[in-house]
């Protein structure tokens, strides 16, 4: 459903990642692994189409791409259902009820999100990825400041709802999420050739 | 498109949103000016169209580096980047959004804090008017400035220089129009001006805004 090819990727004009090659089939989940640094979230940033690929290429089906980043794009003046219904309007979807309990908010409907824990704000965060129904999920460290019983929710929403329905999702992650996945090491792949030239950076 | 801009105006609206800031500061600097320049009704009423088009200007000037920075803080702007919604759509939104919570309010204050200047009273309607056929451009202009800044820590003192020389024409055109409606001159002219800068920024300046957005969050 993924497929990279000869993917480079940079970060501030410096090459980070080059030759990554690799597919993710319909209902597989990929793990990046990696010192901090190397260009997790780089590459991440890259495949949900924030920036450029230096070189190569990758392919997925147009509009089913979507990206969590660390931050979690929650609103502190807002109730928790309405930061997750604006997101389910922006992608034309309804909150489905099922979404409450998945990542264990339904408790946390009427709070201004403001007063959320980190964990809290955290798991709103990740619940967006439930109501917005993408099939191609770039996932930056989802797990951060996710208690034990939390991590195992969400690897089981991801095992029993995303990847059972036959999507994926490309994870970068230091801790076992407990998921039948493949581990890519990126450190090989470090660029060794630091020069890019995008002309982009001349101009401005 | 309609639920940033709901989300938008909610969050204005409430608490800490900032909803108040422009039209607190409309009123502050409009109610000082008497003190300054002295009682004579005179001249105050003769400088009434350009004090009531500076006031609104800075006012307006004064949320415009909320726009992007705090969607760009929590990550919302890379969510909205990639979401089905294109760019251009959230720069017209943006600045839709500002202008429904800075422009409107200053507009309908306006002849209300001109009683305090002595404008000519023949003249509130060309102050609502031109208010609100100039804020629009104020916005859009502004939001293509927020967009410009918004990786940049406190850009709030470069955004005001990128962006106040693009207001000037805007504020040259408004306040000669409500001039010339006290004078009991034509004000037709300088409303067509008005008109023509907010019509033509508002057509092109989002694209602009979308690709420096696209350029800043690379």
């Amino acid at each position: 459903m993924l497929s990279v090819h000869n993917l480079a990727v940079a970060r501030g004009g410096a090459t980070v990642l080059a030759g990554l090659t690799f597919d993710v089939p319909a209902g597989e989940a990929l793990i990046l692994r990696g010192p901090n640094g190397v260009g997790k979230t780089t590459l991440l940033r890259t495949l949900a189409g924030l920036q450029d690929a230096v070189a190569g290429h990758f392919d997925y089906p147009a509009d089913e791409g979507a990206y969590a980043s660390h931050a979690d794009a929650v609103k502190s003046a807002l109730t928790v259902e309405e930061n997750l219904q604006f997101w389910a309007d922006i992608y034309g979807n309804a909150v489905s009820d099922a979404t409450w309990d998945q990542f264990d908010i339904r408790d946390l409907r009427t709070r201004i999100a403001g007063t959320l824990s980190a964990g809290q704000k955290r798991r709103l965060g990740l619940a967006r990825l439930g109501v917005i129904k993408r099939k191609v999920l770039f996932l930056d460290e989802p797990t951060v400041s996710l208690d034990g019983f939390s991590v195992r929710l969400f690897a089981d929403y991801l095992r029993d709802q995303h990847l059972a329905q036959g999507g994926i999702a490309v994870i970068a992650t230091h801790i076992d999420l407990d998921l039948a996945a493949t581990t890519l090491e990126l450190e090989p792949f470090t660029a060794t050739d630091h020069q890019t030239d995008t002309g982009d950076e001349a101009f401005l | 498109m309609i639920a940033l801009l709901r989300r938008d105006l909610m969050l204005a609206t409430r608490a800490g949103g900032g909803f108040g800031l422009g039209l607190v500061f409309f009123l502050i600097v409009v109610v000082l000016v008497p003190f300054g320049v002295g009682p004579e009704t005179a001249i105050l009423s003769r400088i009434a169209p350009g004090i009531l088009w500076v006031a609104a200007l800075l006012a307006a000037l004064l949320s415009l580096d909320r726009i992007f920075a705090l969607d760009h803080e929590d990550g919302s702007l890379s969510l909205l980047a990639t979401a089905p919604i294109p760019l251009e759509a959230v720069a017209v939104v943006k600045a839709a959004a500002h202008w429904l919570t800075t422009g409107v309010p200053l507009a309908i204050a306006a002849p209300v804090l001109g009683v305090l200047l002595h404008l000519d009273p023949s003249a509130f309607g060309l102050v609502i008017v031109t208010l609100l056929l100039g804020t629009p451009a104020l916005s859009v202009i502004g939001t293509f400035g927020a967009a410009l800044t918004v990786g940049i820590r406190r850009g709030g003192l470069l955004l005001s220089l990128i962006v106040l020389p693009l207001y000037v024409p805007t504020l040259i055109f408004g306040a000669e129009a409500v001039r010339r409606g006290v004078g009991g001159l034509d004000p037709v002219t300088p409303l067509l001006m008005l008109g023509g800068i907010t019509a033509g920024a508002v057509a092109l300046l989002p694209f602009a805004t979308a690709a420096v957005l696209r350029m800043n969050l690379r």
